[in-house]
């Protein structure tokens, strides 16, 4: 057995012989041309069937792959019409009196050299793009068929690079993975190869062409390529890829359909989130919008406070990218078991019952409108929920509301456009289940937060493990305090949700909707197995 | 001429998708659009140059704006990139 690792594009298991992909040679001539026009000619058919060529893969990756990754030759179409790069052809053509052929490559290699030494990783990776068109013209300028490669059984790709429009083009069923030499997970084939679920190693240094019609496995998760894997290996990672995709096959079964019951009740399922990061997961799981967008990772990364700015630019991004999903924002919530140094906060022997959360906003004012106002100003790119964590009083939530409309005021002075937003009140501590009437007059929504809230209900440390024995994740006082608060709430026309891990629970999912519950937010991965279940509910049979 | 600068708190800077679509916007007007980043400029009407700008987040552009219809220019790209950057 062989074992070699690259960078790995896609958590993704494919098994399957190789073969490997070898690019044909474009042997360029640099002889001198008589008939110039004719030339000029030559490259502008070339070039006109490159741009139709590319936007003919920008419709077959828009159906496989979606916009964003369809984007890839809508910008590949834009560079071949680039005036710069289309003169620079035409003055070699012209000046140098060479075929279209040597012109186009040798334009494309000077436009993608001066991409591969820019200092921005980013930046560097788009000399592939370069090479793509370039190559798309010399195909058609050679009569070239660059397809007829891949073989007629399926397999795993081994190659040098390969470029964004072969990519697309490859025959799927015919692709169950690919390795290359080179090529970067910055790379637009990365992110056509990741959005078509394709298991693939890119900067794979020890690839090999003895490999070729040798059995071989990717492991995605590990980023390596064992060739002539040992029995053992290949039974275990076979499991592991079954498992894989039997989640593919829940997806494709459930994607777009609704959380309802057989007896036509409906609830919504939404995802946990903890940064910009996690938008991916939301969408792949398909989860109605989400029920906790933790805001700690802005404090957490950064090594002192973050401006107002920062903050505005990561919620803006979230809610833009989910919009018109509902995206529900919990304001900062350090303290207790996350803590940072320049909050400078001082030790302390509980801090689970200590300073932390809203009773932190509540008392460093300016601290906390600096969120708040990043969280307006963001309200107007999608549909928002701000939800206040730590709530014990009411005079807690109408103080947190007043700062809210402190700066709300504030804004609308400097002409800063605000959208709609519901206002929520965390449920994760006793006192708050018994004042939950008071509470719903004053806000939207509910999301009852099951960790803390057992935690505090049970007096049981969620950190210490000596205490496993005495916890019960099922607590009847947790569970009717849940019933309480949905009946709180719906007395006053105010939803109510759950984040916390319980809700996540299918065991218990059918208890949640026949007490009520609105809504449900788990992990991203835990939103389809719930809608399996809700959906074979029947709330009109017998308990 | 009108000129105006520019922040960009994109965390991709000007890339790939969203300078195509600046190039779009630009090209709808006859005036001259110039960038410049520092000591180096480029044409907003031609891709592979601004991209060659390597405009990243942080980053303050200057917008030079110059022809007959400057003032409408002027104010379209710069809402554009307030809006996409």
């Amino acid at each position: 057995m062989q074992v070699a690792t690259g960078k790995s594009i896609l958590n993704g298991i494919a098994i399957g012989k190789i073969k490997v992909y070898r690019a044909p040679e474009t042997v360029i001539s640099d002889r001198q041309i008589d008939d110039v026009e004719a030339e000029m000619a030559r490259f502008e058919e070339a070039r006109q069937k490159a741009i139709a060529q590319q936007n003919a893969l920008y419709e077959k990756a828009l159906a496989e792959a979606g916009e964003e990754t369809a984007a890839v030759f809508e910008v590949h179409g834009m560079m071949l019409d680039d005036d710069d790069l289309v003169d620079a052809i035409r003055e070699i053509i012209a000046k140098q009196r060479r075929t279209a052929e040597y012109a186009v490559r040798t334009a494309c290699d000077n436009q993608a050299k001066i991409f591969a030494e820019m200092d921005d990783p980013y930046m560097q990776a788009r000399s592939a793009d370069i090479d793509d068109i370039g190559q798309s013209m010399l195909d058609f300028l050679t009569g070239a068929d660059p397809n007829s490669l891949q073989g007629t059984e399926p397999s795993i790709l081994v190659a040098k690079d390969l470029a964004p429009s072969e990519t697309v083009r490859l025959d799927k069923s015919l692709l169950l993975g690919f390795v290359t030499r080179e090529g970067s997970t910055n790379s637009h084939t990365a992110i056509l190869a990741r959005s078509m679920n394709i298991p693939a190693l890119v900067q794979c240094g020890d690839v090999s062409a003895d490999w070729d019609g040798k059995m071989a496995i990717i492991d995605g998760y590990n980023s390596c390529i064992y060739v002539d894997p040992t029995d053992d290996l290949f039974r275990s990672l076979k499991k592991k890829q079954e498992e894989d995709q039997a989640g593919v096959a829940l997806l494709q079964e459930l994607k777009g359909k609704d959380n309802t019951t057989i007896d036509g009740r409906t609830v919504k399922v939404y995802a946990n989130i903890g940064g910009p990061s996690d938008i991916g997961a939301v969408q792949q799981n398909d989860a109605g919008g989400v029920g906790l967008f933790r805001t700690e990772f802005v404090y957490l990364n950064s090594r002192q406070e973050p401006g107002e700015e920062e903050q505005f630019e990561a919620y803006r991004h979230v809610l833009e990218s989910l919009a018109p999903k509902q995206v529900i924002i919990r304001t900062c919530d350090i303290g207790a078991d996350k803590t940072i140094d320049y909050m400078k906060l001082d030790h302390e022997d509980n801090p689970a019952l200590g300073y932390r959360a809203i009773r932190i906003c509540l008392t460093r004012k300016e601290f906390f409108k600096k969120q708040l106002r990043a969280l307006l100003r963001a309200s107007a790119y999608g549909n928002m929920g701000i939800m206040f964590p730590m709530i014990i009083s009411v005079r807690e939530l109408r103080e947190a509301k007043e700062i809210l409309a402190e700066c709300r005021a504030e804004l609308e002075a400097e002409g800063v456009k605000i959208g709609q937003y519901e206002i929520g009140t965390m449920i994760e501590t006793p006192a708050a289940v018994l004042i939950a009437d008071d509470l719903a007059k004053e806000c939207d929504f509910f999301s009852i937060g099951t960790n803390d809230l057992t935690q505090y209900t049970c007096a049981i440390d969620r950190q210490n493990a000596k205490l496993e024995p005495f916890s019960d994740t099922h607590h009847p006082a947790v569970l009717r305090e849940i019933q309480m608060t949905v009946e709180a709430g719906h007395r006053h026309g105010t939803w109510v949700g759950i984040c916390g891990e319980l809700g996540a629970d299918t065991t218990l999912t059918e208890t949640f909707l026949r007490m009520g519950v609105d809504e449900l937010s788990v992990n991203p991965k835990s939103v389809l197995p719930l809608r399996k279940t809700i959906r074979g509910l029947n709330l009109s049979q017998n308990e | 001429m009108k000129q105006f600068d520019f922040t960009v708190t994109d965390e991709q800077g000007i890339h790939a998708r969203p300078a195509g679509l600046l190039i779009k916007e630009a090209k709808n007007f006859a005036s001259g659009i110039t960038v410049f980043k520092g000591d180096k400029s480029a044409d907003m009407k031609k891709l592979l140059a601004l991209m060659g700008l390597g405009i990243k987040k942080g980053e303050t552009i200057t917008v030079r704006v110059e022809g007959e219809d400057e003032e409408q220019a002027a104010a379209a790209i710069e809402k554009f990139l307030k809006e996409t950057f």
